[in-house]
């Protein structure tokens, strides 16, 4: 199912968001949360639809308490934004497909 | 955005209890029904832990479930669902528009059962730090704070259950209330005050909330003797009322002083047509038990609505 999605960990998110040629969106999620597990639709489609222009990754803050904790995560879903290496932009909570590409289009102009 | 050809019989604003059980009861009449739904079915109650309360589950059932179970059963009966943000309501004519962020639905009828929000504090801070320690939902957020000091505004029974199911990971949990007695029901005053993490501060109000980064602090100020002072928590959630989500509906419909919408007893709103159910309407009680009973009658409404049109037309 999720082709599009990359699960991302502690262990390799260096490699692939901070070092990324590409912007990257990582989704900050976790199984008990219900808002999160409909983000997870939503971020196939996007993905999807942007066809690669956008990376687009998803970290389990459960399992990989390191980063969640560096980027000081305390509320999922939380989504942020990378480009060259950094964070650039926060959305936190739900958002809407539509939205979504709004937002992406608005923060990396792609 | 692209415009369905169909036009259903009804079309259901909001996949909550009453949205559900409104859509349970139509389908069940053969009404070809659709649920828009912005995020996820069962509404304000999935992201509740536990309901206990609803009769017929004597072990309780867990929010998230209780609205995936929902929305099952409203699928047996052939509801369609989509999942998508309203943009506009046009009401006054014989078809009922919705215009959404996947397109635009037309129905005979409307339901509205959108529910409420989460009323923010309005104090310096929230916003700043919202996500960043400020936050509306326990089940959401409460495991970032393992181990810390957190607090709840609020008096009420969302308050109270959301201060309980914050004691299984904060250390320290302190409920501020405005006013001199707690306004939850007594089970669950019994609770909180059987439990040794809580500490409920009487008479106070949340007038700030600080921090650089995250939450650090809160500023609480007492009404009684205007004692202000300061104290340390990691987390702030706020549970000190709801607002209903009528703002996309415009002026044309009947509202009251806070936006609850006013309906007849078989939930009709001011326009035909158009019915209200659940938390969204002006009301006493605002409970599972009683969206889905708004939920049912609006239905039988809805039904009566449809046949007197097809009644109409054929003479």
């Amino acid at each position: 199912m999720n082709e599009h999605v990359l699960e991302v960990s502690d262990a390799n998110f260096a490699e692939e968001v901070l070092a990324s040629d590409k912007p990257v969106v990582v989704d900050f999620w976790a199984a008990w949360c219900g808002p999160c597990r409909m983000m997870a639709p939503v971020l196939e489609e996007v993905a999807l639809e942007l066809d690669g222009k956008v990376k687009i990754v998803k970290l389990n803050v459960d399992k990989n308490r390191t980063i969640a904790g560096n980027y000081k995560v305390m509320s999922i879903p939380t989504l942020m934004f990378f480009r060259n290496g950094g964070p650039v932009d926060t959305q936190v909570g739900f958002v809407a497909k539509e939205q979504l590409k709004k937002k992406i289009e608005d923060v990396f102009g792609a | 955005m692209m415009r369905q050809e169909k036009v259903y019989d009804m079309l259901v604003l909001g996949a909550g209890p009453a949205g559900l059980t409104a859509a349970i009861y139509a389908a069940r009449s053969r009404l070809s029904v659709l649920v828009i739904e912005q995020m996820l079915s069962g509404g304000q109650i999935a992201t509740t832990e536990k309901v206990e309360n609803y009769p017929g589950f004597p072990e309780g059932i867990g929010g998230l479930e209780f609205g995936q179970r929902l929305e099952e059963q409203a699928r047996n009966f052939g509801t369609e669902m989509v999942l998508a943000m309203v943009e506009k309501v046009s009401l006054k004519g014989e078809l009922k528009e919705v215009q959404t962020t996947e397109g635009t639905f037309r129905g005979l009828t409307l339901l509205i059962a959108t529910g409420t929000r989460a009323r923010p504090l309005g104090v310096p801070g929230e916003q700043e730090l919202k996500g960043r320690g400020v936050s509306y939902c326990v089940t959401c957020d409460g495991s970032f704070f393992q181990d810390k000091k957190v607090l709840v505004a609020g008096g009420g029974d969302s308050a109270l259950e959301e201060a309980l199911v914050l004691t299984k990971f904060a250390a320290k949990v302190y409920i501020v209330h405005r006013r001199s007695e707690l306004r939850a029901i007594r089970i669950l005053q019994d609770r909180v005050q059987k439990n040794d993490k809580i500490e409920v501060i009487y008479n106070t109000i949340v007038k700030e909330i600080s921090g650089r980064e995250r939450v650090e602090s809160a500023t609480l100020h007492d009404v009684v003797d205007g004692k202000t002072w300061d104290v340390a928590v990691d987390g702030i959630f706020l549970y000190v009322g709801l607002i209903p989500n009528t703002d996309y509906l415009n002026g044309d419909l009947k509202k009251n002083e806070q936006g609850y919408l006013i309906t007849s007893d078989a939930m009709e709103t001011s326009l035909p047509g158009v019915f209200a159910a659940g938390d969204v309407r002006e009301k006493g009680l605002r409970q599972v038990v009683t969206a889905v009973a708004d939920g049912a009658i609006a239905a039988i409404s809805a039904v009566k609505y449809v046949d007197q049109l097809s009644d109409k037309e054929d003479k």
